[in-house]
Formats: structure tokens, C-alpha cells, sequence
């Protein structure tokens, strides 16, 4: 048993008993104890500050440019519809979505996949992921996670009763480190983390928020020890379409072995970049689908149905252009490749150290050499980069995000010297933000 | 190789699913479908519109607030306001969730704990007892009955006993849900009823789980009373509504949770550990419906009343054609549902075996024979209530008149082989 669900009986004493115009309502503890030690979020913290405060939001991770018209027109098309439209689809996924994706994803990963029994479609990747814990993650099972981490793996791991195990991707070579390709796994670290109550592996390629993308060599190593201690892996690939440079996305669910024990998640809302939308999927052997499918139907049951047919006719059309220039999988990361670089270019041009990322949204930044006075009473005992990005936020108006919240507590103090910022934004706003960078540099 | 993929324990028999089973059996389009409760009428055409304008705009198709789109939060802040005749604070006592069944899941996994008891009356929407049980609670069954010696064609004829209802309560009971209007009988909880409740809620300490996505659908002689809004229960109850029954847009699956801050807070945790927002442009659409209609509250034209109306006569309609075919319909209070006593037909079903109660196999011989889909009750009651509820299959009536008529053609015939 989990030490916090040993402790859960004592915290309700430290938790006030709730009483109410002076009547104590419920006696008993009110909240279930898996929503212990879950409550804490950074992204609810970090976007009211940054509207408070009408800073440049280099933040939280979605585009401020619109969806590619093609899924904008076939929205609006499945919204005059006929009449189902509007009303249920198939609970497991849109018919015509789920066929898409089977079509499409066949092809990528060389495997005949089943439309109907190996993907489930799920509101956002986010929503796949919940599913895919609390279908397989057990109480007492450890889950590995890679470190940094989208920060939502650790509190869904505890929810299903699991404990996170964490491996940290460290910069080799020391100080110089330019490049996410730069960031690595020990084999030796990792293998030294399994034991036997080891249930599955986390890795999220291309990772957020670092923007490695896994080689194929890094996933084998992953894969055989997957193998060999015969654990799941949940292969979190929204960014898939998103490389850089020539860095090439790599499915370790179709190396060999792996299809009948990863789960691979992927998002419309990262793809056709309409993260509002909230389509996301699961795809997997019909084995591991068919439990998440119960945990599907006893939470949300069905996703939205005109937004599904949309993305069902995106991702047709993206079959059809596949390789070719017209393909939105083409155009979205050479768009995002030069606005990459006009951040990067900004940053170092102000004396900050940005880790070219080989793929995602994402572009962290070394603030090591950065010397200010964080004199803010209210920050005093958080890790320097909250309290740095809290800083830049009041005074220069920049929102960015610390990347120690995507660290473990056990790791966080090795990593808090870095901020996260997302560049997928029109250039007007990346202007903005090199605008006040430019002018925070000239004064010192 | 498989036997280290275990599934988790959580979701141990929770497999079977009434609907995987009979939609797909009614899919056939040959098939008159009374089955599954989603309307073939379209949706007013308002919201449509303000769907397709609110994706043409950029931010529209980004991220919203997690708990709540803050337009949508507003309104529902508004219409709910007037109706509790309080205020309600858009942000701290507001969940929208992913349809009514998103609220359902957050509240029983917020509130309800391993070896909680949390009490289900009967019949129930299926999802209760599941999603209690994969909470790790314990579902405590409670089946309404018929009033002694009547008849029973009207869902006014089914009531709680409470003295069977107060035995129930236990010191491990942490909530009762109910359900009003109720899925599938059509009962619509009087205000005495629901004190009844409401007395036993504060006498022995426990939650409400107040499930009203039918509450605007009340026919005429019957008023939807809220329990939150009795004495000492705005404290200890979330009530849960559905924009996909509101406005006819089951396939949008928006719905939203309503209560206390010390409780919806608790929703809240959940809802950012599962899948933390909701689509930003089906929200935009809803809240500009639910402001349309805020200002019409009361009038004949409001959504809100106006659907009740139209499908009050769709209700009447069935319900004659249902009597003319010899059987014996209990015309529901409220709800789009109708339940249809079906033994005047005295159908030999013995044929199909005897491992299934006698509704589940009418339904499958229905849908063979005679081209008709609907959905047998006993998938709304447990094993001990079985017995009581066989008899009886649900309709469901909001459908366009074509339809209706196709049914009563297939029922006008019934005798004819």
C-alpha cells in the first residue's frame, strides 16, 4: 500500500473539518482518497498569472494561429450535416475516424491495424492516457517514467494506485549542451530502476518539454527491456509530425516485439493544430484497446461527433498528400522550423543559451548566466526557475514556463535553471517577445 | 507474454454494456429504432449556427479553461441562478465535463471511496452501478414499486417505500443518487418525495448525486423540483445536467456539475487528472444557446418549454398507438422515455432459452420479427429486481413523427403474421 494512502486517515486531521454558516457538513471526509496529492496544478497557476499580468505568452503549449483551412471546412461541413451529426456516434470511435486512422497509421507503422478492436478515440491524448492507466496500472504496480515528463503522468499514475519511478534524460558531455539530441537515457540507469513489480515504461517522443526525438537505437534499447522484463509502454507521440533538421520520428510499436505491449497515443489537437477540438486516440493491440475500452464506456462513454468526422477527413486528405509539399505533416514543421530558429536566434542574441530541440513545440532555455535580482517575498521558497519565471512575468511582461514541473521532486533541484517556451505562435508574437528580451538586454 | 498484461483489478466485470449490445442489433436501417435514447429530430437551428461561427474564429480552436469555458460558465452562472433562485459562482461551484455521464464519473470518483456504500434506486441509468463499483464502492439497490392495487400507467404510479428506502441507509453510506425526471420509467420526484429524501440525506450524514439532465422535459400537471434546493441539501448535493439533452445534441457531450465549492472542488481534481478540458468551440456554442434562451425563460418560445410541449404530444401519440396495439404503456410524468407493459401480448418466447429474463429476449425477437427496436428494463435493475421489471420494455419517443408512425404501423400489425 502507497505510503500516502497510509497516511490518508491522518491527513484528514490536518485538512480543517468543514463547517459551514457554524453547521459541520459531513462529519466524515468528503473527497475520495485517490484525489489526494493530485490537486496541485502548474498550468492553472501559471496562465492566470500570465492573463493577470497581459504578458507575451510564450507559456502554455497551443497555437495562436488558426487550423489548416482543410479541417476548418470540414468542421463547418460535418456541423451542417444531417441530423446525426449532432447526435451519438459509435462509443469506441466515429466509424469514419477510426477507419481513417486505421488506414492511415497502417501504413506508418507497417502493420495491419483493426479499425474497430485496435484504437480507441478519446477525448484529447490526454483523456487516452487516463484510460491506458487505470485500465493497467494496478495498486502497488511501478511505472517508469522518463524524465522531464508531461506533467500529468505522475498524478495518473498515482490516481490508479501506481508508483512513479523516475530515470532522468541527462545532458552528456557537461556544459556545452546545444542540442535535445544531446540529452540522453543511461541504459545502465534505466535497467537499474525495474524490479519486479515494474508494470510499464512512460516515454513521450518527441518529448515535451526538451524536444528530443528518440533514435531508433535509443527505442531499442527501451524495447529489449521491455522484452526482457516483459513490461507495457505508453508511447505518448502527439508531436509525431513535428522534427527538425532532418530528425526522424520513430514508432517503437512497430519494433519488433512491441506492438502487443505499447500503447501509442496521438492528438488531433496537436496535429491539425486545434487543440480546442479534443480528439485524441489510442492505438494498440485489440488485447490491451479492449480494457481501455471499459474504462472508456464507465467514464465518458462517447467523444463529440462533428469533430471527429472532421479530423476523419483530415487525415484522408493527409493520406492522399502523404511525402508530398502539400501535405500539412510537410508544411506545419518547415513553418514551425524557421520560427524555431528566430527564437533561438533571439535568445542567444540576448546572452541565453536556448537547447535546440529536434522536434515538439517546445525550446528550453539555460537562464544560469542570467543574473537578476528576484527580490519577491512571495516566491521566496520555490525553486529559482518558478521564481524566475514568476519574475519575468511581473517585470517584463514574458510568459514562459519552469521546467523543473516536468521534473520528479527527487530531480527537480538538477534542473531548475531552465524555462520553457513554446514557438508555436504567429511571428507577431515572437516579435513581441524578442522586442522585450532586446530591450531587457540593452539595459544592462 | 500475456500473463504479466493483467488488466487492473478496477475494471473487473464491467465489461458487458447494454448499449454495445443492442445498437448494434438495431443498426440495421430497415429497423424503426425506439431503442437508444437519441432524438432523429434536429436540433434547434441556432445552436448549429453558433457552432459553425464559433470554429471560425482562431482562439475558438485552442485550449479553454479547464473546468469550464468562462462564457459557457457565465451562462450556465445565469440560467442557473434564476432557477435556484441563488447565486452561483461560475468558477468555484461549476464543472463542465464531458456530458452528463463526464459529471457522473467525476463526482463518484471525487467523492466516493474503496468500501463506500452509495444507495441506487431502481431502475437506474445503467452507468451508476458500474461506475460505483469502479470506484471500489458498493452499489445498495432500491427498486421503486407500484403503488399496492393500481395499475400502473403512469409513472405517478411508482414510488419509494420509506421505511424500505431508511433501512437502506447504513454508516458506510456516503451518497444516494437519484434521478429525476427518471431514465427509463419517466417519474418526476414530487417535492414531498424528494424531502423524504432529503430528511434521511441530513439525518444520517451522506451525499445527493442528483442526476437531472431530463429537467426541462416535464409534461403539463408535473413541476421538476431540484433537491438542492431544499433545506440543508445545497451543501451536500452536485447536480448534474446535459447540454445533449437541453438541446437535442446528444452527440455535442457537454454537460456540467452543479454545487458547493467544498465539493466541486473535489470534481475539479478529477477532471484535470483525466482529460482537462472540454472541446473550446461546442462549449461557445452552448453557452450562446443557454443566453438565447436565459432571456426567453418562462415564454412559449424558450427552448426549454418548447421542446417539453412538442414532445409531450410525441408522447401521447405513442401511447395511443401502444393501447390500439393491445399493450400497456405508463405514460411517463417527464423524461423522453415511455415503459410498456408488454405481457397483454402473451408472446411464447420459449423458444429462445432461458438464460436471459424474458424483456431481453422480447427485445431480440422484436428486432428480428417485426423491425421494431427498444431497450429491455432489466438492464436498469439488479438481479433481485428482475423479476419485477421482465415485463417491461423502454421506448424512447423523441423522434420525428415518420418515425413514430413507422412504429405504429409495425404495432397495428402486431396480430398479423
Amino acid at each position: 500500500m502507497g505510503i500516502i494512502r497510509i497516511l490518508a486517515p491522518y491527513l484528514t486531521l490536518l485538512r480543517p473539518n468543514l463547517v459551514q454558516n457554524h453547521q459541520l457538513i459531513m462529519a466524515r471526509r468528503l473527497y475520495a482518497s485517490r484525489t489526494i496529492g493530485v490537486d496541485k496544478n502548474v498550468w492553472v497557476e501559471f496562465t492566470q498569472l500570465a492573463a493577470d499580468y497581459k504578458a507575451v505568452n510564450l507559456g502554455q503549449g497551443f497555437p495562436d494561429f488558426s487550423p489548416p483551412q482543410f479541417v476548418q471546412d470540414a468542421f463547418c461541413k460535418a456541423v451542417s450535416g444531417g441530423p446525426q451529426m449532432h447526435q451519438y456516434t459509435r462509443a469506441f470511435g466515429h466509424p469514419r475516424l477510426v477507419k481513417s486512422l486505421a488506414k492511415f497509421f497502417s501504413r506508418v507503422v507497417g502493420h495491419e491495424i483493426d479499425p474497430f478492436e485496435d484504437v480507441l478515440v478519446t477525448v484529447g491524448a490526454y483523456q487516452a492516457l487516463f484510460c491506458a492507466f487505470q485500465a493497467l496500472i494496478d495498486d502497488g504496480d511501478e511505472v517508469i517514467i522518463v524524465e522531464p515528463f508531461f506533467d500529468c503522468y505522475q498524478p495518473m499514475v498515482l490516481m490508479a494506485g501506481g508508483t512513479a519511478v523516475y530515470v532522468p534524460l541527462r545532458p552528456k558531455g557537461g556544459s556545452s549542451v546545444l542540442s535535445s539530441g544531446d540529452w540522453v537515457l543511461s541504459a545502465e540507469e534505466l535497467a537499474s530502476k525495474i524490479t519486479p513489480r515494474t508494470k510499464a515504461i512512460v516515454i513521450n517522443t518527441p518529448n515535451n518539454p526538451l524536444g528530443k526525438v528518440y533514435k531508433v537505437e535509443e527505442l531499442q534499447m527501451i524495447a529489449d527491456l521491455c522484452i526482457k522484463h516483459d513490461l507495457l509502454c505508453f508511447s505518448d507521440e502527439v508531436y509525431e509530425w513535428l522534427t527538425y533538421d532532418g530528425a526522424k520520428h520513430v514508432k517503437i510499436a512497430s519494433l519488433p516485439g512491441m506492438w502487443e505491449r505499447t500503447i501509442t497515443v496521438g492528438s488531433a489537437g496537436k496535429t491539425f493544430s486545434a487543440t480546442g477540438w479534443k480528439v485524441g486516440w489510442a492505438i494498440s493491440s485489440g488485447k490491451l484497446i479492449k480494457h481501455m475500452k471499459i474504462i472508456h464506456q464507465n467514464s465518458v462513454y462517447h467523444c463529440a461527433t462533428a469533430a471527429q468526422e472532421a479530423v476523419s477527413h483530415g487525415f484522408d486528405r493527409e493520406y492522399e498528400l502523404f511525402g508530398t509539399p502539400e501535405s500539412y505533416f510537410q508544411q506545419l514543421p518547415a513553418t514551425l522550423h524557421q520560427k524555431r530558429q528566430k527564437l533561438a536566434s533571439c535568445l542567444r542574441s540576448v546572452g541565453l543559451q536556448p537547447v535546440m530541440p529536434e522536434g515538439g513545440y517546445f525550446m528550453i532555455t539555460d537562464i544560469s548566466s542570467v543574473n537578476v535580482d528576484l527580490n519577491d517575498e512571495s516566491t521566496k521558497n520555490e525553486s529559482y526557475d518558478f521564481r524566475f519565471v514568476k519574475w519575468l512575468i511581473k517585470e517584463k511582461g514574458l510568459a514562459t514556463i519552469p521546467v523543473s514541473a516536468f521534473f520528479s521532486p527527487e530531480h527537480s533541484k538538477e534542473f531548475d535553471k531552465y524555462i520553457r517556451f513554446c514557438f508555436v505562435k504567429e511571428d507577431s508574437t515572437l516579435e513581441a517577445a524578442e522586442e522585450i528580451l532586446r530591450k531587457w538586454s540593452q539595459k544592462e | 507474454m500475456a500473463s504479466r498484461h493483467t488488466h487492473a483489478k478496477r475494471i473487473e466485470g464491467l465489461d458487458k454494456n447494454v448499449w454495445v449490445a443492442f445498437t448494434s442489433l438495431a443498426a440495421d436501417p430497415s429497423i424503426v429504432n425506439l431503442g437508444q435514447g437519441f432524438p432523429d429530430i434536429p436540433p434547434p437551428s441556432y445552436v448549429k449556427d453558433a457552432l459553425a461561427k464559433a470554429a471560425s474564429v482562431d482562439r475558438m480552436n485552442q485550449y479553454t479553461r479547464g473546468f469550464g469555458h468562462p462564457s459557457l460558465v457565465k451562462a450556465l452562472s445565469q440560467v442557473y441562478g434564476k432557477v435556484y433562485s441563488r447565486q452561483v459562482d461560475p468558477l468555484k461551484e461549476i464543472l463542465v465535463t464531458v456530458g452528463g455521464y463526464g459529471s457522473l464519473f467525476s463526482t463518484i470518483q471525487g467523492l466516493v471511496d474503496e468500501g463506500d456504500e452509495v444507495i441506487i434506486v431502481e431502475p437506474f441509468f445503467d452507468c451508476y452501478v458500474p461506475m460505483v463499483r469502479m470506484a471500489g464502492a458498493k452499489p445498495v439497490l432500491i427498486p421503486l414499486r407500484p403503488k399496492p392495487g393500481k395499475k400502473t400507467v403512469s409513472s405517478a404510479d411508482w414510488y419509494l417505500d420509506p421505511d424500505e428506502l431508511s433501512a437502506k441507509f447504513s454508516s458506510k453510506t456516503k451518497a444516494i443518487i437519484i434521478n429525476t425526471p427518471n431514465n427509463p420509467i419517466g417519474k418526476v420526484f414530487t417535492r414531498g418525495e424528494l424531502q423524504m429524501i432529503a430528511d434521511l440525506c441530513i439525518k444520517h450524514d451522506t451525499l445527493c448525486f442528483s442526476d437531472e439532465v431530463y429537467e426541462w422535459l416535464v409534461y403539463k400537471g408535473h413541476q421538476h423540483v431540484k433537491i438542492a434546493t431544499l433545506p440543508g441539501m445545497w451543501d451536500r448535493t452536485i447536480t448534474i445536467g446535459s447540454a445533449g439533452k437541453t438541446f437535442s445534441v446528444t452527440g455535442w457531450k457537454l454537460g456540467w456539475s452543479i454545487g458547493p465549492e467544498h465539493l466541486i472542488k473535489h470534481l475539479q481534481t478529477v477532471m484535470q487528472n483525466t482529460l482537462y478540458t472540454c472541446p473550446t468551440p461546442l462549449q461557445e456554442a452552448v453557452a450562446q444557446g443557454l443566453l438565447l434562451n436565459y432571456k426567453l425563460m418562462g415564454q412559449p418560445d424558450c427552448y426549454f418549454s418548447s421542446l417539453a410541449e412538442e414532445l409531450e404530444g410525441k408522447r401521447d401519440h405513442l401511447a395511443a398507438i401502444l393501447q390500439e396495439a393491445g399493450m400497456s404503456p405508463v405514460v411517463p410524468e417527464g423524461g423522453y422515455f415511455m415503459l410498456v407493459d408488454v405481457t397483454p401480448l402473451n408472446q411464447d418466447l420459449s423458444h429462445m432459452g432461458d438464460d436471459e429474463a424474458y424483456d431481453y429476449k422480447f427485445v431480440k425477437w422484436m428486432i428480428k420479427e417485426k423491425k421494431l427496436a427498444a431497450i429491455p428494463v432489466t438492464a436498469f435493475v439488479g438481479e433481485e429486481s428482475k423479476e419485477q421489471f421482465e415485463k417491461y420494455i423502454r421506448l424512447c419517443f423523441i423522434k420525428e413523427d415518420s418515425t413514430l408512425e413507422a412504429a405504429g404501423d409495425i404495432l397495428k400489425n402486431w396480430r398479423k403474421v
